[in-house]
C-alpha cells in the first residue's frame, strides 16, 4: 500500500501530532504526581513508567528502517530523529528520578550501586551511549561526521541489549514484560542481520 | 402457517453461557448471591461498624505514624492474586476465603484439621502495631489484629524434634488465579526457627484496621514477623508443620543467593541488587529523603538474643 503524505501533511499535522503524542505519558506523571494519583509508591510508578517509556519509543525508532521499507514508506524517515530524541528525553527523566528522588543526589551511593550493581550498570552505561547519540543527531553533525556517523550510530543495538538486560536483570521472578520487550528487539534486530546478509552475499 | 425454526447460526455469540460458567453454575448463582449480598450490606453499615471496634492494644507498639488503610490495601506483594503492585487488590475479588480450614501436622502431640473458626476460638485478639519492611526497600506501619504466634504453637504441644516450623499457602488456581501461571513454585512455603517462632514478637493475624483481613492481605489468616522482610510473613495460611529439618522456602529456593532462610532486616547486609540501607516509607511525601533502615527493622531488643553467636552475614 503506497501512502505518501506531502512535505506539508508531514511537518504541520504527522510531526506536530506524534510530538505531542510522546508527551503525554510525560503530562500524565505530572498531573499524578500533583495530584497524588501515582499510587502507594509514587517514586516507583514515576521510574517504572519513565523506564518502559525509554524501551517503547527505543523499539519504536528502530522499526521505522524496517516499516518504511517493507511498506514503501520512505518518509516514515522523517520521524525517526525525534523518536530517537525522546528515548533520549524519557533517559534523562529516568535517571534523574533515580538519582533526585531514589538516591537525593548522595554521589556516593549512586557510584556504589552502579559499580555493584548489573542491572544499574548495564542501565546506567546504556543512558551514557545514549549522549553522544543525541549530541550528533543534528543535521550539521551529520554532515561533519559523515561515514562515522552510521559507525557511531550503530552504538543504538548495544543500548537497546543493555536497555533490555536491564529491565530483566531488576525484576524479581515474573519475566512476562521484558520477556516482551525482548522478543520485539530479537525480531528487530534479525531482520537487519537478515537484510546484510541479503546485501553481502552475491546474487 | 409459518414455522419459525432459529437456526444455529441465528443465535449470538454474546447468548451463550461460556462453558466454564454453565459447568459451575450452581456456583456462580451462589456468588452473585453472596456477592449481591456483601455489596448490599457493606453500603448500609456505618463506617464505624467494624468487626473489633476496640480492641485491646498489645504491649509492643510504635509512636510511627500508622500508614492509610488505601495504601495497605492497594499495595501488595501477593504474586497468587498477580505481580503487579495493584493486581492483587483488583483481583482480591476473585478470591474467596471461604471456608477455610488449617492442616497442623509433623511433630507435635495435637495434630489434626481445624475449621478457621474453631482454630482462632481460643486466643483472644488484640491490636499489633508493626512496622513492615520490604526487601525491595519500602516500609508500612499497620495496625494487625491477631494472636500470639507462640501461644497458637503451645496449643499444638510440638515434641523435642519439632525444630523449624513450616507454614504454606493456599493452592488453588481457582481462587489465587496467579498460580495459574508457574512464576513462583507454588505453593508458597515460609518457615522459622521454632525459638524464632516462640518469640512473643510473631503474630498470626487475622484482620487490620480493626477488620477483617481484606483478601489481597492474605486473608483469612497470615503470618507476622516485624523483624523479618516481608515475604516471610507469609499469606493465607492452609497448613503448618512442625520439622526436624529447615524448611524449604519459596523464595529461598528460587534464588538462595538473593533471599537468605532468616531474612533478617539488616541494613549492613544488601540484596544483591539494591542496597538495604534506606526505605521509602509508604505514604510520605516522595521528595522527602528516605528513612534510615534498623538492624531487625527496630525490634532488636526482642529478638537480637535469637542470634548471638551468629554470624548475620553468612546466616542472611
Amino acid at each position: 500500500m503506497s501512502i505518501s503524505p506531502s512535505d506539508k501533511t508531514i511537518a504541520f499535522i504527522i510531526k506536530p501530532f506524534l510530538f505531542i503524542t510522546c508527551l503525554v505519558p510525560l503530562a500524565w506523571l505530572v498531573w499524578g504526581a500533583m495530584n497524588d494519583a501515582l499510587g502507594a509508591n509514587p517514586v516507583e510508578t514515576m521510574t517504572r513508567e519513565t523506564g518502559e517509556w525509554v524501551l517503547r519509543l527505543l523499539l519504536i525508532t528502530l522499526t521505522i528502517t524496517p516499516a518504511r521499507k517493507i511498506l514503501h514508506w520512505p518518509w516514515l524517515m522523517k520521524f525517526r530523529r525525534m523518536f530517537g530524541l525522546f528515548v533520549f528525553f524519557y533517559a534523562v527523566i529516568h535517571f534523574m528520578t533515580y538519582v533526585w528522588f531514589d538516591q537525593f543526589f548522595d554521589l556516593n551511593e549512586i557510584i556504589k550501586d552502579i559499580v555493584k550493581r548489573p542491572f544499574i550498570t548495564v542501565g546506567f552505561a546504556a543512558f551514557v551511549m545514549l549522549i553522544p547519540l543525541a549530541v550528533t543527531s543534528n543535521k550539521s553533525m551529520i554532515r561533519k561526521l559523515k561515514q562515522n556517523w552510521v559507525k557511531l550510530h550503530k552504538l543504538v543495538y548495544v543500548i537497546a541489549v543493555l536497555g533490555v538486560l536491564h529491565f530483566v536483570w531488576l525484576v524479581k521472578a515474573d519475566y512476562l514484560q521484558p520477556f516482551i520487550y525482548g522478543v520485539i528487539l530479537l525480531v528487530l534486530l534479525s531482520y537487519r542481520a537478515y537484510q546484510q546478509r541479503k546485501n553481502t552475499t552475491p546474487a | 402457517m409459518t414455522i419459525i425454526i432459529n437456526k444455529a447460526s441465528d443465535i449470538k455469540a454474546s447468548e451463550i453461557t461460556p462453558r466454564s460458567v454453565y459447568i459451575h453454575r450452581r456456583q456462580f448463582m451462589r456468588q452473585a448471591f453472596a456477592s449481591s449480598l456483601i455489596l448490599a450490606t457493606d453500603a448500609m453499615l456505618p463506617v464505624w461498624a467494624k468487626r473489633w471496634p476496640d480492641l485491646q492494644q498489645s504491649t509492643y507498639k510504635t509512636d510511627d505514624t500508622i500508614t492509610s488503610l488505601k495504601d495497605i490495601t492497594s499495595y501488595n506483594n501477593f504474586y497468587e492474586l498477580g505481580t503487579g503492585k495493584k493486581d492483587p487488590a483488583n483481583n482480591a475479588s476473585i478470591f474467596n476465603p471461604k471456608p477455610w480450614s488449617i492442616a497442623v501436622e509433623g511433630e507435635c502431640n495435637k495434630s489434626g484439621i481445624f475449621n478457621l473458626e474453631d482454630f482462632i476460638k481460643p486466643f483472644a485478639l488484640q491490636e499489633y502495631i508493626y512496622r513492615l519492611r520490604c526487601v525491595e526497600g519500602w516500609s508500612m506501619v499497620i495496625p494487625w489484629v491477631g494472636f500470639s504466634l507462640a501461644n497458637m504453637l503451645k496449643k499444638f504441644e510440638p515434641n523435642s524434634n519439632a525444630r523449624y516450623v513450616e507454614f504454606t499457602t493456599l493452592l488453588d488456581k481457582s481462587r489465587l488465579p496467579g498460580q495459574a501461571r508457574r512464576v513462583l513454585n507454588w505453593p508458597y512455603v515460609e518457615g522459622l526457627r521454632i525459638d524464632e517462632a516462640m518469640n512473643p514478637l510473631p503474630i498470626m493475624a487475622v484482620g487490620l484496621y480493626g477488620d477483617v483481613l481484606p483478601n489481597q492481605n492474605g486473608a483469612p489468616i497470615r503470618l507476622v514477623v516485624p523483624w523479618k522482610y516481608g515475604f516471610k510473613s507469609i499469606k493465607s495460611i492452609v497448613k503448618i508443620r512442625f520439622t526436624e529439618t529447615q524448611p524449604k522456602t519459596t523464595w529461598n529456593e528460587l534464588a538462595p543467593d538473593e533471599y537468605g532462610f532468616y531474612s533478617n532486616v539488616n541494613p549492613d547486609v544488601d540484596h544483591p541488587r539494591w542496597s538495604q540501607r534506606t526505605e521509602r516509607r509508604i505514604g510520605e511525601p516522595f521528595w522527602k529523603p528516605k528513612r534510615q533502615t534498623e538492624i531487625f527493622n527496630g525490634y532488636a531488643e526482642q529478638v537480637a538474643h535469637l542470634y548471638t553467636g551468629m554470624d548475620l552475614v553468612k546466616n542472611f
